[in-house]
């Protein structure tokens, strides 16, 4: 069985490693600082304890106030996981650091996000829409989207 | 003097008889070697996951038939094991066994059309094919028989499965264990040794553990990678913690490999069947839940280890009936960002070989 990481000892150790860099945590999921995301992944999966070496999935829910980023993450040598996730206020220009330099996995999913949700990727070498073709209006995977604004 | 040559960019597909439906990549050639490849995406996107945002949490499943449409029975069980892990429902003993029977059985159909597709890409024009096609219609037919429906199953509920198996279901079930390691053998002896199929596949489009893992690679590439990870015994659901079955491993990572493992796997998957018939038990086939399903508030990620890889369902509720976010983790487009690896420094005629053994579903990358 995979098992879940400790949320709380995982936040103590990633706030020993960049100060304040945990906003909160709950069983499995660790909140961290959307500037930090790409400095947290790499700690996790050089620390030979946690040893990310899979990154799952990436996604992006749309909570209207903010967008959260939703790293799954796992290691596959040791058979545990861990839920990142991160608040990124606000509806336009939204920045996040790109993972893609950790893992090759994140490049079609980075892709998707910025695709369906707008949300752009700092230091993804190829930041280009994925499904919908360049100079489409707008994305549509956003709570506010309307196809036919009446 | 050397000979300048110019690179040529060529574009394939997306209407190309060999690629699986709408794929289309721009292939920039030296000569005759691959020097880069740009996958492009979405000519079968149809917003699946913003029609979910809009559907209760019962009538998603229909969705999902359509995404990887070879292998609904995997597409719909992930789905209702993220609905049941976000509110906590659990189905009976016997719905579990029934899942994993015709989850089983997926995976030998698609791991039947993989492989025939494989060889006719080849150059094994059709008639492989349809000696694999012969054995999928058989299983086709016993779905039939459990939901009436071939292609688009909708089997599964939240909680459990539709109906229970009819008695012919047995019957056919039964038969087919008996006859299908036969025909498994039949196509190893007209295939596997193949000299031709030796050398169109061995040591081409090579994938190193490494770059699989770094990849998120999942499902048969990352086990003919030589890496030892399935879900099923990793992370298991439903009943696969009590079945005995390999995991079956690649060590070269190459086009033939991943054709190995396809077979070596469906002989797992008939272990598995065979359990479970054996095992089943007597019961209810659904939990005793409401129709219209309000999962309280919070995420689940509920995952499967698919035919063609790691298929999983991010959803987040809102309290309400309808997801408020439904996140597809595809296993053919994720498993499409190593295609650059395998495919660079081969030859023009390996690329279609390499592109068919990684065994995508454009239903599903484009979603």
């Amino acid at each position: 069985m995979t098992s879940v990481l400790d949320a709380e000892s995982l936040a103590r150790k990633l706030n020993d490693f960049i100060p304040d860099v945990v906003e909160g945590h709950s069983e499995g999921d660790v909140w961290v600082k959307a500037e930090s995301i790409a400095d947290v992944c790499s700690q996790l999966k050089n620390d030979p304890e946690t040893n990310m070496d899979y990154l799952v999935s990436v996604s992006a829910v749309d909570y209207i106030e903010y967008f959260e980023m939703v790293y799954h993450l796992r290691s596959i040598s040791l058979n545990h996981g861990v839920v990142l996730k991160s608040k990124c206020w606000g509806r336009e220009d939204i920045e996040v650091p790109s993972v893609t330099h950790i893992w090759q996995g994140a490049d079609f999913q980075e892709r998707e996000v910025y695709d369906l949700m707008g949300i752009h990727f700092n230091g993804h070498y190829n930041l280009k829409r994925l499904l919908l073709w360049e100079g489409f209006p707008g994305h549509p995977q956003r709570k506010d989207y309307l196809e036919d604004p009446r | 003097m050397p000979i300048r040559t110019e690179p040529i960019t060529v574009n394939i597909g997306p209407q190309h008889p060999s690629t699986h439906g709408v794929f289309r990549m721009r292939v920039t050639f030296d000569g005759e070697m691959i020097i880069d490849v740009e996958p492009i995406f979405g000519y079968l996107h149809r917003g699946s996951e913003k029609l979910a945002e809009e559907r209760t949490y019962t009538q998603v499943i229909t969705l999902t038939d359509r995404l990887d449409y070879v292998s609904s029975m995997s597409n719909n069980l992930s789905y209702v094991l993220a609905v049941e892990k976000l509110s906590g429902i659990v189905p009976p003993e016997r719905a579990m066994y029934l899942r994993v029977i015709v989850a089983e059985l997926q995976r030998i159909v698609s791991h039947l059309v993989a492989t025939g597709f494989f060889l006719n890409d080849v150059g094994a024009l059709a008639t492989p094919l349809m000696y694999c096609f012969r054995e999928r219609e058989k299983i086709l037919d016993m779905f039939e028989m459990l939901c009436g429906a071939r292609i688009t199953l909708s089997f599964m509920r939240v909680g459990g499965i539709f109906q229970d198996a009819p008695s012919e279901f047995w019957e056919a079930l039964t038969d087919f264990l008996e006859y299908m390691p036969g025909y498994i053998d039949e196509y190893e002896r007209l295939i596997t040794g193949n000299e031709i199929l030796l050398s169109r596949t061995k040591d081409i489009g090579v994938l190193s553990s490494e770059q699989a893992i770094n990849s998120s690679i999942s499902g048969p590439i990352l086990r003919a990678s030589g890496v030892k990870w399935d879900l099923r015994k990793a992370d298991p659901y439903d009943v696969y913690d009590r079945m005995e079955f390999e995991i079956p491993v690649g060590t070269v990572g190459d086009n033939y490999d991943r054709y190995l493992i396809r077979i070596a796997e469906m002989r797992e998957s008939l272990k598995i069947l065979q359990q479970c018939v054996n095992q089943i038990p007597d019961g209810p086939i659904r939990a005793d839940t409401a129709n219209l399903i309000r999962p309280p508030v919070g995420d689940a990620y509920g995952h499967v280890e698919g035919p063609k890889g790691e298929l999983g369902f991010y959803l987040v509720s809102d309290g309400g009936i309808s997801p408020y976010r439904c996140k597809i983790r595809s296993s053919s487009l994720i498993n499409l960002t190593a295609l650059k690896d395998m495919l660079v420094d081969t030859k023009l005629a390996d690329m279609i070989v390499t592109f068919g053994s990684v065994d995508i579903n454009m239903g599903e990358v484009d979603r």
